[in-house]
C-alpha cells in the first residue's frame, strides 16, 4: 500500500536528490500520502504511542548511562548521585522507570486491541509474529534494567529469573553459570546485563522497522476488520492519522508525568531502595507490575520444569494465534460469541497479575491455576472451536458505510490505562501481615504542592545528630546538602560549621599513613563503625544507613487503599512508618517472648527488633518551643529522613505543576486541531463535497 | 483528498500556528534537562573546593606537582639564577607578552604557581628541560620559561595560573575562596 508515491519534488535541489536516495519520497508515501482507514478509533494511537516512549526510552536511558556505574559495588550509589546530584538526575530517572511501566501499558492496550478487532488474521501473520517478537524483546531489555540499580530486589529477581534456566534438564545448571559468568550473581552477571539493556533497545528499534514494514505492506486493519475498498474509505495517515496520535500522546504524556512528578515511586517497590545483599532474600519478592500475569502462571504450575514451560509458552503460544483463530471473520464486533470469551480473557490476565502479587498459598494458587487454564484454553482449544461454531453477525459492505461510533474512546482508553495501572500495580510489601498498620499522619510535604517544614526537618536533623548516629549511618548524604534549596535551609557557614564536628578519615599523606580530619562540607555523613562485622559485635544487627531509608521502608497497603493512593497521591508510607516505629515499643503482650537482645515493637515485621528504643521525652532539648515529646521526636526524625531520601522533593513537585498547566494546553490546543481537521471527513459538508454527506455520519 | 472548508481561515491558522507553537516550546523544554545534565554534578563542583599546600618541604630548585579540580599544578620553588631568567626577558619580544611580576605574588619571588598543561592541547610540560630552563611538552615541542612563559613552540599562550593566595609565608590555597555556583 506504500507502492507509488504521488510525491513531487519542488526543488532543484530535492529533484537532484530524488533521482540518487530518494529518501524524501519514501517518507512521503509510508507517513504522509500512506492511506489508513478513516473509521480508526482511539485504540488504533497506540502504535504511535508506542513509538515515541521506545524513543524516549532510548534517550533517557543514553544519559542515564552517561552516568551509572556497572559495578556491584558502586551501581547503587552511582544511581543515588543521579537522583541526587546530576542536574535533573531524579527527572531522568524517574521518567526512564516511570517510562518503562507506561511503556507496558501502551504495549498490553496495543496487543489487546490486536485481539479484539482479530489484527493477526491474513494476511497480517507476519506484522502479528514480529510483535510478539518485540513484547518479548521489551521482556528481557526492561528486566535487564530493573537488576541495573543493584537493590534487594534487582538482585533476586536476577537470581530468581536466571535459574528458570536451571530447569532444562541436563545442561540447566551449566547454561545457569554460563548466563551469571561466576558461582551466583555477581559483578560479571551485572556487566553483562548493563552491556544488553544498552543493546537490545536498538534491535527493538531494528523488529519495529520490520514491525511498520509488514504493516505497510499488509494496510492497516480497522473497526470493521473488512479492508478498504476505494478512496472514500481511507484518509491520508498526515494529517490525519498524525494529529489523532498527537492528541492522544498528549493524554498519555498526562498520564505519565502523574506518575513521575508525584507518585514516582508507586509502581516500585521499597525494597529495591535497600542495596543488594546477597545473603538476605526479602520476605515477598514480587517482580514488576507488568510481569505478574506470567509470574502467576509460572507459580500455577506444581513442578518446576512445568512451570517454566507454562511461562515460556504463555507468550509463545501467541505466536500461533493467527491459526489457532478459525474463525474469517476479524473484528470481535462482529463476532458475539467470541466477545464474551475475549473479555473473559482480558478480566483472567489482570486477575492473574492481581494473583501474581498475592503470596503463592491456599486459594490463591487455586484461583490463579483456574485463571492459567483458561489462559491457555482460550488459546488451544475456545477460539479453535470458535470459528467453527459461532454465526457471525452481518458485516458491513464497506467502511464508509460503517459509522465512526466511538467518541468517547479517549476517555475510555484512559480509563483502561488507570484501571490495568490499579489492579496490578501493587504497593511495596514490606510489612508482614501480623504487625499492626502505622496510622496516616499528615505532613507538609505530601500532595501535588507539598513542602518540607524547615523547622521541622532542622528539628529532625538535631535528633539525628544527637540520638540516630550513634549507631546509624547516612553515608549517601553530604554536609552539603544541608544548605541546598529545598532542604533545611542552613547558611553555608553552619554547614562549614557542623561538617567540622565531623572527623573524616583521609590519606595516605606523605608516610603512607591514613589520618583523621576535620569534615568539609563536600564530605558525607561518616558511619559510626569500619565494617558490618565492628557493627554486628557492638549492637548485635547491623544498623541500616538512614540516606534512602524513608523510601526504603513502607507497609502493605492492601486493597482497595492502593487504587485509592493513585489518585490521593499516597508516597508517605516510608514516613508513616518510621514515625510509627520509633514510638512503637511496649511490653510484650502475654505469651509473646522476644529473643535476648531485641525488643518489641507492635510496627516492625515480626515484632522484635534490635534497636533499642531511642526516644525519651525530653532527650533532645528544642529551641523553637515545639513540644520535647517522643511524638513530636519521631515526626521531626520521620521527616527529616524524608528529605534526606528524596532532596529534590520540592523541585519534583513544583515542575510538576509547570508541566501539568503544559500538558493539558497542548492536549486542549491539539483537540481542537484534531477536530478541525477531522471536521471534513466527520460531516462533510455539501458545499465542499458538492454531494449528500455519507449515510450514517452524524 | 478532502477540501478543507475555507470559512473561517483566520481562525484556524490561528489554532495550528498556537497548537505548532505549543508543541514547539514543549520540545524545547525537554531539550534543556537533556543537555543540562552534561554538565558537573554537584558533587564534582563541591568536590573542586580550594586545596592548602605546605611550602616548606620544597626545596629551592624543585618543581612539584599538586591537584586542584583534577587538574595539574606546578609549584616551582626558583633559585636566584631562575628569578633572575625570569625577571631580565624583554618582555616585548614574547610572543605572550606578561612580566614576571605579574605570574608571581609581590613579595613571594620564588614561589610560581602555574596550572601544569601546555596551553597547545593539553599535555603536561616535563620541568627542568628545553632551552630556556623551563619546562619542555613532550608532545608538539612547546618551551616555556622558569616564569612559565611560552617561549618557542606551537602553543599559543603562557601557562595559566590559578587563582591561589599565601595563607602563611609557608602555605597557600590553591582555587576560590568560595566554589563556583553548581
Amino acid at each position: 500500500m506504500s507502492g507509488h508515491s504521488t510525491y513531487q519534488p519542488q526543488s532543484a535541489f530535492m529533484k537532484w536528490m530524488e533521482r540518487r536516495l530518494p529518501l524524501a519520497s519514501f517518507v512521503h508515501s509510508s507517513f504522509v500520502a500512506y492511506p489508513t482507514p478513516r473509521n480508526l478509533n482511539y485504540w488504533w494511537t497506540f502504535g504511535g504511542i508506542l513509538t515515541f516512549l521506545l524513543g524516549a526510552q532510548i534517550v533517557t536511558g543514553i544519559v542515564l548511562a552517561m552516568h551509572y556505574t556497572p559495578h556491584v559495588d558502586h551501581a547503587f550509589n552511582s544511581v543515588e548521585t543521579i537522583m541526587r546530584d546530576v542536574k535533573f538526575g531524579w527527572l531522568l530517572r524517574y521518567l526512564h522507570s516511570n517510562g518503562a511501566s507506561m511503556f507496558f501499558l501502551a504495549a498490553y492496550i496495543h496487543m489487546f486491541r490486536g485481539l479484539y478487532y482479530g489484527s493477526y488474521k491474513e494476511p497480517r501473520e507476519v506484522l502479528w509474529i514480529l510483535g510478539v517478537i518485540l513484547i518479548l524483546l521489551m521482556i528481557i531489555t526492561g528486566f535487564m534494567g530493573y537488576v541495573l540499580p543493584w537493590g534487594q530486589m534487582s538482585f533476586w529477581a536476577a537470581t530468581v529469573i536466571t535459574n528458570l534456566f536451571s530447569a532444562i534438564p541436563v545442561i540447566g545448571e551449566s547454561v545457569v553459570t554460563w548466563l551469571w559468568g561466576g558461582y551466583a550473581v555477581d559483578n560479571p552477571t551485572l556487566n553483562r546485563f548493563y552491556a544488553l539493556h544498552y543493546l537490545l533497545p536498538f534491535v527493538i528499534v531494528g523488529v519495529v522497522v520490520l514491525h511498520v514494514w509488514a504493516l505497510h505492506m499488509v494496510g492497516q486493519n480497522n473497526p470493521t476488520g473488512i479492508e478498504p475498498q476505494s478512496e472514500k474509505d481511507t484518509v491520508a495517515f498526515t494529517p490525519y492519522a498524525t494529529i489523532k496520535d498527537g492528541f492522544l500522546l498528549s493524554v498519555f504524556l498526562i498520564l505519565l508525568a502523574w506518575f513521575v512528578f508525584y507518585i514516582p515511586n508507586y509502581l516500585g517497590h521499597s525494597d529495591n531502595y535497600i542495596p543488594a545483599n546477597p545473603s538476605v532474600t526479602p520476605t515477598h519478592i514480587v517482580p514488576e507490575w507488568y510481569y505478574l500475569p506470567f509470574y502467576a502462571i509460572l507459580r500455577a504450575i506444581p513442578s518446576k520444569l512445568g512451570g517454566v514451560i507454562a511461562l515460556a509458552g504463555s507468550i509463545i503460544v501467541l505466536a500461533f494465534l493467527p491459526w489457532l483463530d478459525t474463525s474469517k471473520v476479524r473484528s470481535a464486533r462482529y463476532r458475539p460469541l467470541y466477545r464474551q470469551f475475549f473479555w473473559l480473557f482480558v478480566i483472567t490476565c489482570i486477575g492473574l497479575g492481581w494473583l501474581g502479587s498475592k503470596p503463592a498459598e491456599g486459594g490463591y494458587v487455586i484461583a490463579a491455576r483456574v485463571l492459567t487454564a483458561y489462559y491457555f484454553l482460550y488459546f488451544l482449544v475456545i477460539l479453535p472451536i470458535l470459528g467453527r461454531i459461532e454465526t457471525p453477525k452481518p458485516l458491513p459492505r464497506s467502511i464508509s458505510e460503517d459509522v465512526l461510533k466511538s467518541k468517547g474512546a479517549a476517555v475510555a482508553v484512559l480509563a483502561l490505562a488507570l484501571g490495568i495501572g490499579a489492579l496490578v500495580g501493587n504497593s511495596a510489601p514490606a510489612a508482614a501481615a501480623e504487625s499492626e498498620q502505622p496510622p496516616k499522619l499528615k505532613w507538609s510535604f505530601a500532595g501535588p504542592i507539598g513542602k518540607f517544614d524547615r523547622a521541622q526537618i532542622q528539628r529532625g536533623f538535631k535528633v539525628y545528630r544527637e540520638v540516630c548516629q550513634v549507631c546509624h549511618g547516612m553515608t549517601l548524604l553530604s554536609f552539603r546538602n544541608l544548605a541546598e534549596e529545598g532542604g533545611p535551609g542552613f547558611s553555608r557557614q553552619q554547614v562549614e560549621a557542623v561538617a567540622a564536628e565531623y572527623q573524616i578519615t583521609d590519606g595516605p599523606n606523605e608516610q603512607g599513613e591514613m589520618f583523621e580530619r576535620p569534615g568539609l562540607p563536600a564530605d558525607r555523613f561518616p558511619r559510626p563503625w569500619k565494617n558490618e562485622n565492628e557493627a554486628r559485635a557492638r549492637y548485635n544487627a547491623v544498623p541500616p544507613d538512614l540516606s534512602v531509608i524513608a523510601k526504603a521502608r513502607g507497609y502493605e497497603r492492601g486493597f482497595p487503599w492502593f487504587v485509592m493512593d493513585l489518585f490521593s497521591q499516597y508516597q508517605e508510607h516510608g514516613v508513616d512508618y518510621i514515625a510509627a516505629l520509633l514510638k512503637g515499643y511496649e511490653n510484650a503482650p502475654q505469651g509473646v517472648t522476644v529473643p535476648q537482645g531485641n525488643f518489641y515493637n507492635k510496627y516492625f515485621p515480626g515484632n522484635a527488633l534490635a534497636m533499642p528504643p531511642p526516644l525519651t521525652d525530653g532527650r533532645v532539648e528544642y529551641t523553637d518551643g515545639s513540644p520535647q515529646t517522643v511524638d513530636q521526636y519521631s515526626k521531626d526524625t520521620a521527616a527529616f529522613l524524608m528529605w534526606a531520601a528524596e532532596p529534590h522533593l520540592e523541585a519534583r513537585k513544583r515542575m510538576g505543576l509547570q508541566v501539568f498547566v503544559f500538558l493539558i494546553v497542548l492536549a486542549g490546543l491539539l483537540y481542537l486541531t484534531k477536530k478541525k481537521v477531522w471536521h471534513e471527513v466527520e460531516a462533510p459538508s455539501e458545499r465542499a463535497r458538492g454531494q449528500r454527506p455519507v449515510q450514517g455520519a452524524p | 483528498m478532502t477540501t478543507i472548508s475555507s470559512a473561517e481561515p483566520t481562525r484556524r491558522d490561528f489554532l495550528y500556528i498556537a497548537t505548532s507553537a505549543v508543541g514547539a516550546v514543549g520540545v524545547a523544554a525537554v531539550a534543556y534537562p537533556l543537555i543540562a545534565q552534561m554538565n558537573p554534578d554537584a558533587s564534582t563542583v563541591a568536590a573542586g573546593a580550594p586545596v592548602e599546600v605546605d611550602l616548606a618541604p620544597i626545596a629551592e630548585g624543585q618543581v612539584i606537582k599538586v591537584f586542584w579540580r583534577k587538574k595539574p599544578i606546578f609549584i616551582s620553588h626558583r633559585s636566584k639564577k631562575e628569578i633572575e631568567e625570569a625577571q631580565n626577558v624583554n618582555v616585548a619580544t614574547l610572543p605572550d607578552p606578561q612580566p614576571d611580576s605579574a605570574r608571581i605574588k609581590a613579595g613571594h619571588d620564588q614561589w610560581l604557581v602555574a596550572i601544569g598543561i601546555c596551553t597547545h592541547l593539553g599535555c603536561i610540560p616535563l620541568a627542568h628541560q628545553g632551552d630556556y630552563g623551563g619546562w619542555f611538552c613532550p608532545c608538539h615541542g612547546s618551551q616555556y620559561d622558569t616564569s612559565g612563559r611560552i617561549r618557542r613552540g606551537p602553543a599559543p599562550a603562557n601557562l595559566a595560573i590559578p587563582p591561589y593566595e599565601f595563607v602563611s609565608d609557608t602555605k597557600i590555597r590553591i582555587g576560590e575562596s568560595q566554589p563556583a555556583k553548581a
